[in-house]
């Protein structure tokens, strides 16, 4: 995988050429390019974040007190696929873009590519700073690039099995450890007239995490032109063995996140849930009736023996295209997902779980959680997190690819095709939307 | 209610006749019930279509996040009264009392706006009315082929303009473009070509009087009814303005309620308690608009009856 990594720069600096070219009076500021040095501002500095993490202009307020002369306002607004990425390419188009901006992981190609980032790798200790975050984090914010950051990793989402231990001891059932046993336990819960779990078909990110699992890759870039592979063999194993608990009606089909799922956990409809670390919150506040009764286990295997984890969001801090300060933006970017206080506050007020190695450390992850019955439950993610593979590349495209995979899902939850037939269209509909934006592409 | 209403006409009814007398021939008193209960039936269904998600939110602010799933669905549970004004309290206390401050700036958006906006489109639509000069009617027309264009279609192209006049994230952005309503001075201009005879404003004329004082003290009465019409769509399409908003602004201390509403509500999976204040912001944001209407709709229905009568 590495070894063809240094081309890459090659082929995103065509795609970005292209789509400069296409868009009209594009006079960005030079400041922070490939080659340039990255200066220090004379003087006091401005700086602008814009989040949407909850809490995110408190722990702000830490750095404000500790560093007067880079002080930094914080804007929120929806999250990103609601509004706020489609605002960050208006201002960067129009060139008062904030100097930070918060971006998942899935959304960084796509700013990548129509040239939206600033490159901060000579900035400060950026470049050296790759060992604090967890590997496949870093690997995501570089794009395997030589001499590239484009973000600092904020948090992630690595993924395990959350179950109720009472249930499944009660009746009698084995904790799953593979996705064999794991559809052979969704029979006997069935049985009980429960389900194991809900497939969550708006998600795609989660089903992604689950092919990430696997060892699927749905995106590559070969130094010239994309490769899009919604369709490999990683893929449909993961999509057959879904399709076939859902053509048993084995799992439920409630809208994630909805008030009816909520209810469904809270009242015992579901034994587990294949979920990301940021989840432990959901669970515990949508299904206040069950605490005490989870636990949380490694996700299931493919293979017996085997130990691999998937994931399912996370976001960076990325200097955006345009920022007159990128050195001092850099620099706050880094304290903001490293400093240990700041870590500490942004979990407890935003729900983050750190991409920073040292997030092990911090407090809030030590002991055990009385929702999951006084398990250490962090550990496991922790784990989980050392697990994933760190090559996993996301497409230039994803909210479009993630929109056309979605309605397959919903089709064939509907009784129409497959879930291979929805990723089969999904690939078909990346590769014309990648060829709409001149982006070169593999058929 | 049924009795005194002019006898209502058949869904399809009987064409460009005005139900304007008790002239029934033609019209069996059995073919009468029928339509009559016909039509009735239409309104009864669309009265519940629309007022059933007004009442499920009415109910559904009245319960804790975990009642929501939990109770009967578009009723009250038994405290319900407690956990409302619990909710209330929470509504204007989270976030340091950020969703006050967004129904404020709706209301300078939407109040202010409408007012100026009103104005605006009056003088001018009356200008087109009343003065003739050169280019008159293609400056109408072009007024008029901007009621086309959906605001939302300007949206991104107002936001490059605003970047170049360093106003963007700024209330400025928001309020100006609200101030224009080509729909009002289309409707300013055909309200004022009925409604103030030019007999009239020679008489002010030969009295002394300025265009603009005429304009004021003379015309808008007349037209007042046009007003109010024009004041309560501004007032409305300001208020539930989204797109414009969700372009120009990132602080959000400048937010209207709709976009705070909608930054709250994208953050649900993250903060499970903003569900209940979403519901319950909704609810409270729908309030202004009613009373709007409430307030305003007599002046409205006697201005257009008198307009009628002149």
């Amino acid at each position: 995988m590495r070894a063809h990594y240094g081309k890459v720069t090659a082929a995103f600096a065509i795609s970005a050429l292209a789509l400069t070219g296409c868009s009209a009076g594009g006079d960005s500021t030079d400041a922070g390019a490939e080659a340039a040095a990255c200066e220090a501002s004379d003087g006091p500095v401005e700086l602008t974040f814009t989040t949407w993490v909850p809490g995110m202009d408190q722990v702000v307020e830490l750095w404000n007190e500790e560093n007067p002369d880079i002080q930094v306002t914080v804007q929120t607004g929806p999250n990103g696929n609601s509004g706020t990425y489609q605002n960050f390419f208006n201002q960067i188009q129009a060139g008062n873009a904030p100097d930070l901006g918060q971006i998942e992981y899935d959304a960084l190609p796509n700013f990548r590519v129509q040239d939206g980032l600033e490159n901060i790798a000579e900035c400060g200790d950026v470049a050296g700073s790759a060992d604090q975050f967890v590997d496949w984090t870093w690997g995501q914010v570089t794009f395997g690039e030589e001499g590239s950051v484009y973000a600092i990793p904020q948090d992630s989402g690595p993924m395990a099995m959350y179950y109720r231990a009472d249930l499944f001891e009660e009746a009698g059932i084995e904790v799953p450890t593979t996705w064999e046993e794991y559809a052979a336990a969704a029979e006997q819960i069935k049985a009980e007239g429960a389900y194991i779990t809900n497939f969550p078909k708006t998600d795609v990110n989660w089903f992604a995490g689950m092919v990430w699992q696997n060892g699927g890759q749905w995106f590559a870039n070969d130094g010239e032109s994309w490769d899009v592979n919604l369709t490999g063999p990683e893929s449909e194993e993961v999509a057959t063995y879904w399709q076939d608990l859902l053509s048993e009606d084995l799992v439920s089909t409630l809208p994630s996140f909805s008030d009816e799922w909520n209810a469904s956990f809270n009242e015992g409809q579901q034994w587990t849930w294949v979920s990301a670390v940021w989840g432990a919150t959901t669970l515990s506040d949508g299904a206040p009736d069950t605490a005490g009764q989870w636990a949380v286990a490694p996700m299931p295997q493919w293979e017996a023996d085997s130990q691999e984890a998937g994931n399912w969001g996370g976001s960076s801090t990325a200097v955006l295209k345009g920022s007159e300060h990128p050195a001092e933006a850099a620099q706050f970017a880094l304290w903001l997902n490293t400093d240990p206080e700041a870590l500490a506050l942004a979990n407890e007020l935003g729900g983050l779980y750190p991409a920073a190695k040292s997030a092990a450390d911090l407090d809030a992850f030590a002991g055990g959680v009385e929702f999951y019955g006084g398990q250490e439950i962090y550990d496991v993610f922790a784990e989980a997190s050392a697990n994933v593979d760190p090559d996993f590349t996301w497409g230039p495209t994803m909210t479009q690819t993630y929109t056309d995979v979605s309605d397959g899902f919903g089709a064939a939850i509907g009784g129409s095709g497959t879930l291979m037939d929805a990723l089969a269209e999904g690939q078909q509909q990346t590769i014309d939307a990648l060829k709409a934006q001149s982006i070169p592409v593999n058929e | 209610m049924s009795s005194s209403t002019t006898a209502p006409r058949r869904p399809r009814g009987a064409g460009p006749t005005e139900p304007d007398g008790a002239v029934d021939h033609g019209r069996g008193p059995r073919q009468s019930i029928m339509s009559r209960s016909a039509a009735m039936l239409v309104m009864g269904v669309f009265t519940l279509y629309f007022l059933t998600p007004i009442w499920w939110l009415l109910t559904t602010s009245t319960k804790t996040g975990s009642e929501i799933t939990s109770t009967v669905p578009l009723w009250f549970t038994a405290n319900s009264f407690g956990t409302f004004f619990d909710n209330l309290a929470r509504l204007f206390t989270y976030g340091d009392g950020l969703f006050g401050r967004w129904l404020i700036n709706s209301a300078i958006y939407a109040g202010v706006g409408a007012l100026i906006g009103t104005i605006v489109a009056a003088m001018c639509g009356y200008a087109l009315a009343k003065y003739e000069f050169k280019g008159r009617e293609a400056i109408f027309n072009i007024v008029l082929s901007g009621v086309l264009v959906p605001a939302t279609a300007l949206a991104l192209p107002l936001f490059l303009i605003f970047s170049q006049a360093n106003l963007t994230n700024t209330m400025w952005a928001v309020f100006l473009p609200s101030l224009v309503s080509p729909f009002g001075v289309y409707l300013a201009r055909i309200y004022a070509a009925a409604s103030v005879p030019g007999e009239l404003l020679e008489a002010a004329r030969l009295d002394g009087s300025g265009e603009i004082r005429t304009f004021f003290t003379v015309s808008t009465r007349l037209m007042a009814p046009a007003l109010v019409t024009i004041f309560l769509f501004q007032f409305v399409a300001i208020w539930n303005n989204f797109f414009l908003p969700l372009i120009m602004l990132r602080d959000q201390a400048l937010f209207p309620v709709t976009l705070g509403l909608y930054a709250w509500n994208s953050q649900i999976s993250q903060i499970p308690e903003l569900r209940i204040l979403v519901i319950v912001g909704a609810l409270v944001s729908i309030v202004p608009l009613i009373i709007a209407f409430l307030a305003l709709q007599r002046f409205w229905s006697s201005g257009l009856g008198a307009g009628g009568v002149k």
